[in-house]
């Protein structure tokens, strides 16, 4: 019994940190932080650092991450199934029901120009996002070049409509690192 | 199959998306847009629409482009299939394989992909900007575009100057609309 209302909480605690965050992974990071570690006590503050540091180098939103991870230790597997579910379903249910009305919202000249702003805003962000990256990133010479070189193949093939997967960039460029990796250590070695 | 479609779709998104929001979208847009489940105005729109509603905008895209290709059935699918790598993977790392992320070998790879990402999205931000301001036919910028964006950027600029800290998102994307409805409107 009491088990059963600890999974009621882990996902229904999931579920407002899923509805009321807005803004993406680290703002989460930080309410998930405040509600777990701090009110709730499900894992300690230094679980929580390594839970986002693995987040981090691994695929997929840091929220999710988190939330899986919380979940599974304080009950398993059916624990993270019910937190990921709770942090994913309050914006499932509101986007979807924005799905439906979208395109007939769109219709209207007034939303129309509005969007047309927005467009050129969101390429902006974008653009930002990456800028922010690059200042947080170690300024050596092989993940500059990286950087320069990946920048420039997207350009091309998105510029010349060319088809090639962004996923083969990044692959690339994890063997260019890989590979100046190797010789290094083959270097130092001789 | 269109089903089989949005689920490896965003399998392939769930994998390879790295280091937050933002740097899941050059490869949802490869993806819809390979597909045709959306054009690239589509997806700014949508993208505006994830900033201003709660949880990841990878996750909110996934739901999105589900529910707008094959019903809610689709939309489920969708949002499964971009969650599902980032569970296992997870409960795989921390419970079982810790040491996996601290190997060498591994980091290496890491270091690699993470700068290519980023030029990823500078590329990805460069291209939608560029085609959100391009005029449709003659001269190359359409002009009430152009000047949004030199107002946002401006505005963008000065807020840091004088408040020291980033404008959001969401007032960007607000401010950005009521120009968009003033300006085109014209």
């Amino acid at each position: 019994m009491k088990k059963r209302a600890l999974l009621f909480d882990l996902l229904l605690t999931f579920m407002k940190i899923g509805l009321f965050t807005f803004g993406g992974g680290y703002a989460m990071i930080s309410v998930i932080e405040d509600i777990c570690v701090q009110k709730k006590k499900w894992i300690t503050h230094d679980d929580m650092m390594n839970v986002t540091v693995v987040a981090e180098s691994t695929p997929g939103p840091i929220a999710i991450n988190c939330a899986t991870y919380v979940g599974w230790q304080q009950a398993g597997l059916t624990g993270a199934v019910l937190t990921t579910l709770g942090i994913v379903l309050p914006s499932f249910i509101i986007i979807f029901v924005i799905s439906l009305f979208l395109d007939s919202f769109l219709e209207i000249s007034l939303i129309a120009n509005a969007f047309k702003g927005i467009q050129i805003c969101v390429g902006l962000l974008i653009l930002d996002a990456g800028i922010t990256m690059i200042k947080k990133m170690k300024k050596k010479p092989l993940p500059v070049g990286i950087v320069i070189l990946s920048a420039a193949a997207m350009l091309m093939i998105n510029f010349l409509s060319i088809r090639f997967s962004s996923i083969a960039v990044m692959l690339l460029g994890g063997l260019i690192s890989l590979t100046t990796f190797l010789a290094k250590r083959k270097g130092g070695k001789a | 199959m269109i089903y089989l479609d949005l689920f490896l779709g965003f399998l392939k998104v769930g994998c390879f998306s790295f280091g937050g929001a933002y740097a899941a979208i050059p490869l949802i847009r490869e993806i819809v847009l390979s597909y045709g489940w959306l054009s690239d105005e589509a997806l700014s729109y949508m993208i505006a629409v994830s900033e201003s509603t709660p949880g990841p905008i990878m996750v909110n895209l996934a739901t999105y482009v589900g529910s707008s290709q094959a019903g809610f059935f689709g939309s489920l699918l969708a949002t499964f299939s971009v969650v599902l790598p980032a569970f296992v993977l997870i409960l795989l790392l921390m419970c079982l394989l810790k040491t996996v992320i601290k190997n060498k070998y591994v980091q290496a790879i890491m270091q690699g992909m993470k700068p290519a990402m980023i030029g990823i999205i500078l590329a990805t931000g460069v291209f939608m900007t560029y085609k959100a301001v391009r005029a449709a036919e003659g001269a190359v910028f359409d002009a009430p575009a152009l000047l949004l964006m030199l107002l946002l950027i401006f505005t963008k600029v000065i807020y840091k100057r004088i408040r020291r800290k980033k404008l959001s998102p969401l007032v960007l994307i607000a401010l950005s609309a009521v120009l968009g409805a003033v300006i085109f409107a014209l």
